[in-house]
């Protein structure tokens, strides 16, 4: 291996570790606030490239109907949740909330089928559209269950993972998908050729991130979140709504999902499936940070996408292996340095 | 619907006809996965022993009934439906199916209840210890579809080829026929790098590819994963010629590499091109009175390499009724031991893919010239002599 193959695997690795990052900070701002490890994020970001890919091809994409589905069961579930508690005023709220906004791009999508949009507007579509899935997931799976343990979450998440990997298959069919380019454009650094697509990830990876800190440390909502986080009981009586904040903590990780997927599908070929792999190796990144820290999470995904590009070029059958063996020392790392305050004795 | 009223025929013609002329009918069951993830090459199978039937239904005489079933994809579906051919619709011979462990479990009930068995897809159970087997496999081994583009290599020049395959059975089988080619004096492969189709790259794969300077590369993957490879060592300036085998042959594949796969080079079975090959070539007569066949009964061009292997399968059992009903009649043992004596027997069967010569000694009956070399140009594979 000499300086030039060096430079060109990291290059390679930060690129796919930029991708990780921006799941990786979803999982830990979703975890943070719900205690829920969101497993399905990985499809989520398949969805968003298929998505986009459909509609390149001038395709009805698959996700308008499936949001439409959910948005209907969500709104449902969520009239009869106030018609009980007699909170009948409030429902025309909701369904604005849960079955209007959400059916709004989905209607666009669906009305503008067929047409040739420029890349932009698609991109725009594809984002408004995915936006509402995990804010969606959250209101029909997680709402009814939120007072669980971590465990019981953790496996329903599991288990809400199968059946999306199910249901891409219906909506979106076994091939494998790549956009068009977004930036033409290939830069020299160091004598290296870095292309336009990697440095467009890097620095998506980058704004997003610094934006997330802007909002967790400036605005009302971020640090609403932040109290949630901290301490839901707490934060309660406070007068801060942990459904409410749960709400917004999902629609942040639907748009990092988002993002990150609109940012793979031109440099990879994306199939219904491949989402979970990609989230599994993001999770490894926010072990790192242990589901807490928001800057060690970045650097951990950096570090798990530079790992994994020089793994595959050491020895690429056992790549895998190499990645996911990182997280037996990190987790003893992890059990001996920290000292573990138990949430669940808390309440 | 035409399969549930050949089924209910089939039956009928079995519950009421016992001492009747329809005894004299010949029954074939066929099995293939109509549901399930095998199903996108189930249905090609299915419309391949379409065409197949409304080509040719009797032999001397003597109507043939085809009985199908769905296995679902699932291998023990499979056991079921070959037991179910054999003990409730009495067939003489059985074609399936479309995934190699369904295959596989198909031929071990032949083998034990003693049905003749036509494989469509790869198989791997061991041959009895006593007597013979009883089934064969029709499609191409994997070693044979590397060796012959492998020697299509040698034959241009090239001396070293590089390789990137997935990381499953299939790089395997890929790798090892490449590494075997190698010893009868075909290019030397250089890497044995692998990836999976859920990878978001393999720039470090084909970097270190890269650093073996090898002429050319071999693509071990299959269907549109495969054009990743390609994609990248475009990327990284590579400008030798690609090489593959027949799981290539995908639309997807075609879509997705673009400008990257344009000139790769596979082997294939010459159905995929019938209408390029020269008129002495086996497969171009009976291949292109498939292609019609195929075109009238199911409304779309057979592009596929699939609903060759159900076609080929016919034939041969085609070939080996006509030698058997000489001396047994259907529907007994004697007919089946006839079938199977008549399916080893019958030397030289031209069928779409290949010209078979079927041994008690292997399920495998295929040689050279199975398999030619196709060259994609302009999004189309183009034959190349």
């Amino acid at each position: 291996m000499n300086s030039q193959i060096a430079a060109i695997l990291t290059m390679d690795g930060v690129a796919t570790g930029a991708i990780y990052v921006l799941i990786a900070l979803g999982f830990v701002l979703i975890f943070a606030v719900t205690r829920i490890i969101f497993v399905p994020f990985g499809d989520i970001t398949a969805f968003t490239a298929l998505t986009l890919a459909d509609l390149e091809a001038k395709r009805l994409p698959g996700t308008a109907s499936m949001i439409a589905v959910l948005a209907l069961a969500a709104a449902l579930m969520e009239v009869a949740a106030l018609l009980r508690s007699g909170a009948t005023n409030r429902i025309p709220r909701a369904l604005i909330y849960y079955l209007v906004l959400p059916l709004v791009p989905a209607t666009i999508v669906w009305a503008t089928a067929g047409l040739a949009m420029p890349a932009p507007l698609r991109i725009a579509l594809t984002m408004a559209l995915i936006l509402p899935l995990a804010p969606l997931l959250d209101r029909i799976v997680f709402r009814p269950i939120a007072d669980a343990s971590v465990l019981l979450l953790l496996i329903v998440s599991v288990a809400l993972h199968f059946a999306l990997v199910g249901i891409g298959l219906l909506f979106f069919g076994p091939e494998g998908v790549r956009t068009q380019s977004l930036v033409d454009y290939s830069a020299m650094i160091a004598g290296t050729p870095v292309s336009g697509e990697t440095l467009l990830i890097v620095a998506s990876a980058a704004f997003f991130s610094f934006l997330l800190y802007l909002f967790f440390n400036f605005t009302l909502t971020g640090k609403a979140l932040h109290a949630t986080a901290m301490n839901r009981t707490g934060a309660r009586l406070m007068g801060i709504r942990p459904q409410q904040s749960g709400t917004i903590a999902f629609l942040l990780g639907s748009l990092l999902a988002a993002v990150s997927g609109v940012l793979i599908a031109p440099v990879n070929t994306i199939f219904y499936d491949s989402g979970f792999l990609i989230g599994l190796k993001a999770f490894v990144g926010a072990i790192i940070g242990g589901l807490v820290s928001f800057p060690v999470t970045a650097i951990g995904s950096v570090l798990v996408g530079v790992l994994e590009s020089f793994a595959a070029f050491q020895s690429s059958p056992f790549k895998e292996v190499i990645v996911f063996s990182v997280l037996i020392p990190v987790l003893l790392w992890r059990s001996w340095s920290f000292v573990h305050a138990d949430e669940e004795d808390e309440e | 619907m035409r399969r549930l009223t050949l089924g209910i025929a089939a039956c009928a013609a079995f519950a009421f006809g016992a001492s009747t002329a329809s005894a004299q009918d010949i029954t074939v069951g066929f099995v293939t996965s109509l549901s399930g993830p095998a199903s996108s090459i189930g249905l090609n199978y299915e419309k391949g022993i379409n065409a197949a039937y409304a080509y040719q239904a009797e032999v001397d005489g003597h109507k043939i009934n085809l009985v199908k079933l769905d296995d679902g994809s699932d291998p023990s579906a499979a056991t079921q439906n070959a037991r179910k051919l054999v003990q409730q619709n009495h067939v003489d011979l059985m074609i399936g199916t479309s995934s190699a462990p369904g295959t596989n479990a198909m031929l071990t009930v032949a083998n034990e209840l003693k049905v003749p068995f036509i494989g469509i897809s790869p198989v791997n159970v061991p041959i009895p210890k006593e007597g013979h087997p009883w089934g064969i496999a029709v499609p191409q081994t994997p070693n044979l579809m590397v060796k012959v583009i492998a020697d299509r290599m040698k034959r241009e020049g090239i001396k070293t080829v590089g390789f990137i395959g997935f990381t499953d059975s299939w790089g395997d089988l890929v790798y090892n026929g490449a590494k075997a080619a190698e010893k009868n004096g075909d290019p030397q492969v250089t890497s044995n790098e692998r990836y999976t189709r859920t990878d978001t790259s393999v720039t470090a794969q084909a970097l270190k590819v890269m650093a073996t300077k090898p002429d050319a590369l071999l693509d071990g993957g299959s269907a549109t994963q495969a054009a990743l490879p390609l994609l990248e060592m475009r990327k990284l300036g590579f400008k030798g010629n690609f090489y593959g085998t027949p799981a290539l042959l995908n639309r997807d594949f075609v879509r997705i590499g673009g400008k990257a796969a344009d000139g790769v080079q596979v082997s294939a079975g010459p159905v995929i091109v019938t209408s390029q090959l020269p008129d002495s070539h086996f497969s171009k007569k009976i291949g292109t009175k498939f292609h019609e066949v195929f075109k009238k009964v199911n409304n779309s061009e057979a592009d596929d390499g699939f609903s060759g292997y159900s076609f080929d399968g016919w034939l041969i059992f085609l070939n080996a009724a006509k030698v058997a009903l000489k001396t047994a009649k259907p529907g007994t043992p004697e007919f089946h031991e006839a079938l199977m004596q008549a399916i080893y027997s019958n030397k030289d069967v031209a069928g779409v893919h290949s010209v078979y010569n079927f041994t008690p000694k292997s399920y495998y009956g295929v040689d050279d010239r199975s398999l030619v070399v196709v060259k994609l140009v302009d999004g189309k594979w183009v034959y190349q002599p």
